[in-house]
């Protein structure tokens, strides 16, 4: 431990690791430890989703035991998409059900053992380019053309496009902070805890589950619903009263 | 222009300490929403529920300066992008 951990870097481990390589038309490829524990992540979620499945088809009136836990899994996520989006929700519902479960198994699968997904960057990106495509194509599926673009040119009138520049950095600027925010989370927790776990060596024994708590099922839990929620307000804040153009 | 290895490290890790202290922004922040919700709450305790939401909303998106800060801290320590 007498170098530190910037010298050393033996001690204190959280980065992303390959594990094996191939060859994707000449391009070396690694596949690496953020696809097995995605992989894992998704194992997890099928046979869950299987064993609901299961359960539903032969559902009772009075629900009981697991059946119970999946009404009540769809009802608290069907309610969160009905309070944010009004009558937009139907459409939405099964997305932002799929985004909040993969997002937080995956913030907290750092309980497993597991590397969590989400503190990639390469996993967090191409979530929020998935939001930030579904407020454009609502958006020009709900407002006239001439309104988008007087949007684009919003303080100024629209004959006067000074200001097109900043929106369109400002549009631009969404999926950035979005997938920021919640990779820069779940990787501050990664690190904290790697820190800890390495540098603390045997005296890190039990205790450090209260950090667990918090690093792990609170500020992943925060993180999920702060990006459920901001990705429903910004399709909603498109869809306005919900009339098509 | 010739440094040493290690002063490059000493000033990235002088570097990555200054960078967090962009923390203090939010920081602030997330104070002034919590008591703001606090009065809130005492003011209405009904709508507890909702101004725990809305807290909460607000402050995660007030943190991100911050996590900004936490990032360049922790691509100084552990990326080493000043290095040759």
């Amino acid at each position: 431990m007498g170098h530190g951990i910037l010298l050393s870097g033996s001690a204190v481990d959280f980065n992303v690791h390959g594990v094996f390589q191939y060859s994707f038309f000449g391009h070396p490829v690694w596949i690496t430890t953020t696809h097995i524990s995605i992989l894992i992540v998704m194992l997890l979620l099928t046979a869950f989703a299987i064993a609901a499945n299961r359960c539903m088809a032969k559902a009772s009136e009075v629900p009981g035991g697991f059946q119970n836990v999946v009404e009540m899994i769809v009802e608290k996520l069907g309610g969160m998409v009905e309070g944010t989006m009004g009558q937009a929700a139907p459409r939405f519902q099964n997305y932002i059900g799929t985004l909040f479960i993969f997002i937080l198994i995956s913030n907290i699968s750092g309980l497993l053992g597991l590397r969590p997904p989400t503190a990639d960057y390469g996993v967090t990106l191409p979530l929020a380019i998935i939001t930030f495509s579904m407020i454009h194509f609502n958006k020009w599926k709900y407002q006239k053309p001439l309104t988008v673009w007087t949007d684009l040119c919003s303080p100024l009138p629209p004959w006067l496009p000074i200001w097109m520049p900043i929106n369109i950095v400002s549009a631009v600027a969404v999926p950035i902070s979005l997938s920021l925010r919640l990779f820069a989370n779940v990787l501050s927790g990664t690190a904290m805890m790697a820190l800890l776990y390495g540098l603390l060596g045997w005296f890190a024994t039990a205790w450090p589950a209260a950090l667990h708590v918090y690093f792990d099922l609170f500020s992943g839990a925060i993180q999920t619903y702060v990006f459920c929620m901001l990705t429903m307000t910004y399709i909603s804040n498109e869809i306005g009263d919900g009339t098509r153009r | 222009m010739d440094f040493n290895e290690n002063f490059i490290l000493g000033c990235s890790a002088i570097g990555a300490g200054l960078a967090v202290i962009a923390g203090i922004g939010p920081g602030v922040g997330q104070g002034i929403a919590a008591g703001h919700a606090a009065a809130a709450v005492g003011r209405n305790p009904g709508a507890q529920p909702k101004v725990m939401q809305t807290m909460l909303l607000g402050q995660a998106v007030a943190e991100t300066t911050g996590l900004y800060g936490l990032l360049v801290a922790i691509l100084l320590m552990f990326v080493k992008p000043l290095l040759p």
